[in-house]
């Protein structure tokens, strides 16, 4: 039997990497594509600017916090902002599923308007294809952002030293349990919202306070927190990150969820969530900026860098020790 | 009963067990019969704190785990049925078949719904009666209760497409036969919580009285857990097993009466195959007679099955039955991992390598 493109290759774990590795870059990798990172930066005319794109196919196209529209604008700026970029313009495709209520596309892009307005951001080009019914599901977006990087701002995977601290800016999980728990197949009721926002104004701030005391920055979204800091662990090689359990700020209700479903908020998918990476000395005063200068109050130091081989090690509430891995075996498509 | 100190518990616990063990002149051997427990244990480190004193060995309880190749199989014959559609918890989706799984038969363009209960499922039967709606029932004395409420709803509310196919199993049988092999060699039981809030204590007697082995049912908090091993080692210590009862908020004596009777009322015992132990006589819930509608292997006809022996040097088997590690398979994590799993035990949630996959330890 021929393999066939199964659901788990676009969970952002094990199996994307896969794809990627053996169908992508053999035949259009080049040296800026392989970094990997959320946007690559390339110098125009003398400039460094930072480029980056995104697909939305989030089922359902509204749910309690956000929608198609929202993401799509805000996950190529945080994509953007994290990079050390100011994000300035976008380029946005949709694909259309006919049958689509004119109504529902409109309140698609109000929502995007609404969400350039807030990001300070223009979509400056666009496309539109119509599928016939069922060849889509509903509509797709795709968004392309560019923007120019920061002054005085230096970041990369390979800043991170020994010593650093891990700061997250918010409690995690919200976003994946809220669109799971917003599917059809799911009688179970909860508050819980998605965190989707933008982080540009957020990072700028932190970025024009700390300067080049900020080493890296990333943002959480499929496969959640403990995937992205393996990623990170693991590209350099040389350092192991230590989590502290009871420092990770989760809301209760979400913890509670989790827990009746047999989810792990670590693994779950963020859409206003970011891990910066910080020199030690600066890490109090970041903390402090980000909770009475931002109004971030649950935002925590959350882990620490060692000398180490690439794993992600995480000290539990009880007490006792583990390695924590990459997302693997995703049940959820469609989060993003 | 003997009272812990809080805050001390585990300091406590740990030093019993150090006590233990040095009388004993080698490492305790329990076994955690839960897949959940196994879960708790890897993700809160206990398997890590009690290292030096005490093997911790999972057991049958991850119901994905023991379900046998053939039956996979069997569910994955059904998901290739035109017109049909397969529900099922999320954790069959990816379990290998002999030659494929519904994963792979959901590319293809099987159809393939991921329920988090049967109720869900029937309601999905209700919305789409043009569709034939099978439901992959797979559990314990847990899971069968609400199975068996979804099969009452759907005569009671008239729905004809919706079916179950029953996997489900007790434990008590597989747990005597575990407990009868020599090689094995426990020192004690950590019980399953769930499965003995519906059984109740009573139906784990047998541990004690007939296998003269210490044993705690424990509930789900990392503390809970803790509080029964440290039950557990009081046993060892004063030589006198009995089957405790940590989890007392929710485990009774008789246990849950009504859900017993709900279990009853559709299932009927019946000899059932398990992963790693074969046939277990009395050891699986077939649907009864009268609700013979709803049980989806007698409203479907199959093709018979071959058995195909998988030669894949996947271990599940051995590890269902606590003879060997996760780190003891050579597949584990070098070419099997949850996206790409070579056996059960990698892919449900509960499994044994999942949680050594996902915690470390």
């Amino acid at each position: 039997m021929e393999d066939l493109i199964l659901l788990s290759h676009g969970d952002g774990g094990l199996l994307t990497h896969n794809l990627i590795e053996k169908y992508f870059v053999p035949h259009i990798g080049n040296p800026l594509l392989e970094s990997m990172d959320d946007a690559t930066s390339v110098i125009l005319r003398g400039k460094r600017v930072l480029i980056t794109t995104d697909s939305y196919v989030v089922d359902p196209i509204f749910f309690p916090g956000g929608d198609i529209g929202k993401l799509s604008v805000y996950g190529t700026v945080n994509d953007l902002s994290v990079s050390g970029a100011k994000p300035l313009y976008i380029a946005a495709s949709f694909i259309i599923e006919e049958g689509l209520p004119l109504s529902t596309l409109e309140r698609v892009v109000i929502s995007m308007s609404e969400a350039c307005r807030e990001a300070k951001v223009q979509i400056v080009a666009g496309d539109t294809k119509v599928v016939g019914k069922n060849q889509a599901d509903k509509i797709f977006i795709t968004t392309t952002g560019v923007g120019v990087q920061m002054e005085g701002v230096k970041l990369g995977k390979n800043l991170i030293k020994p010593g650093d601290e891990v700061i997250v800016n918010g409690p995690i999980g919200n976003h994946g349990l809220c669109i799971l728990l917003n599917r059809g197949n799911f009688s179970f009721k909860s508050n819980i919202k998605s965190d989707c926002a933008p982080l540009n104004s957020i990072i700028e701030r932190i970025l024009m306070e700390f300067g080049e005391g900020i080493k890296y920055m990333r943002d959480l979204t499929r496969g959640g927190l403990a995937t992205c800091l393996k990623e990170i662990a693991n590209s350099s090689g040389i350092i192991d990150i230590f989590l502290e359990e009871e420092k990770i700020p989760v809301e209760k209700e979400v913890r509670g969820v989790c827990e009746i479903l047999g989810l792990d908020p670590l693994y779950l998918a963020n859409e206003g969530k970011f891990v910066i990476f910080v020199e030690s000395s600066l890490s109090k005063d970041l903390l402090d900026f980000m909770k009475n200068g931002l109004n971030l109050n649950w935002a925590s130091v959350i882990g620490i860098v060692k000398e180490g081989r690439g794993d992600l090690f995480m000290r539990t509430q009880i007490g006792g020790t583990r390695r924590l891995n990459m997302l693997s075996g995703n049940p959820l498509p469609r989060i993003c | 009963m003997e009272k812990w100190n809080e805050s001390d518990l585990l300091r406590e616990v740990i030093n019993l067990a150090r006590k233990v063990r040095e009388r004993m002149g080698r490492k305790i051997k329990l076994m955690e019969v839960c897949g959940t427990h196994t879960m708790v244990i890897s993700k809160s480190g206990i398997r890590a704190l009690f290292a030096d004193s005490i093997e911790l060995l999972s057991g049958p309880g991850c119901p994905v785990c023991v379900t046998d190749q053939r039956d996979i199989d069997r569910v994955i014959f059904f998901a290739r049925k035109k017109g049909l559609t397969i529900s099922t918890f999320g954790d069959m989706i990816k379990v290998p078949g002999s030659f494929s799984s519904l994963e792979k038969e959901r590319a293809k363009g099987a159809n393939v719904e991921v329920f988090y209960s049967p109720l869900d499922s029937l309601k999905y039967a209700e919305k789409h009666p043009e569709r034939e709606v099978v439901f992959i029932g797979v559990g314990f004395e847990t899971t069968a209760p609400i199975v068996s409420h979804s099969i009452l709803l759907a005569k009671e509310w008239g729905i004809k497409n919706f079916s179950v196919l029953s996997l489900h199993k007790t434990l008590p049988p597989a747990m005597r036969v575990l407990l009868d092999d020599p090689e094995l060699s426990l020192d004690g039981l950590i019980l399953p919580g769930h499965v003995c809030t519906i059984t109740g204590r009573k139906a784990f007697d047998f541990v004690a009285r007939d296998f003269n082995l210490p044993s705690c049912i424990s509930g789900f908090e990392p503390e809970d857990v803790i509080e029964a091993i440290g039950m557990v080692l009081l046993q060892i210590l004063k030589g006198a097993p009995e089957v405790q009862i940590g989890y007392r908020r929710l485990v009774k004596e008789e246990g849950n009466v009504k859900a017993q009777k709900m279990i009853e009322e559709v299932f009927e015992p019946c000899s059932v195959s398990w992963r790693g132990f074969g046939e277990i006589p009395e050891s699986g819930l077939s649907i009864r007679e009268e609700y013979a509608d709803y049980d989806a292997s007698r409203k479907f006809e199959l093709p018979a099955i071959e058995m195909v022996e998988r030669k894949n040097g996947c271990i599940c088997g051995e590890i269902i039955k606590g003879k060997k590690k996760p780190p003891e398979c050579k597949l584990f994590e070098k070419v099997c991992n949850p996206s790409e799993p070579y056996g059960p035990c990698m892919v449900s949630q509960e499994g044994a390598c999942s949680a050594y996959y996902h915690f470390g330890v």
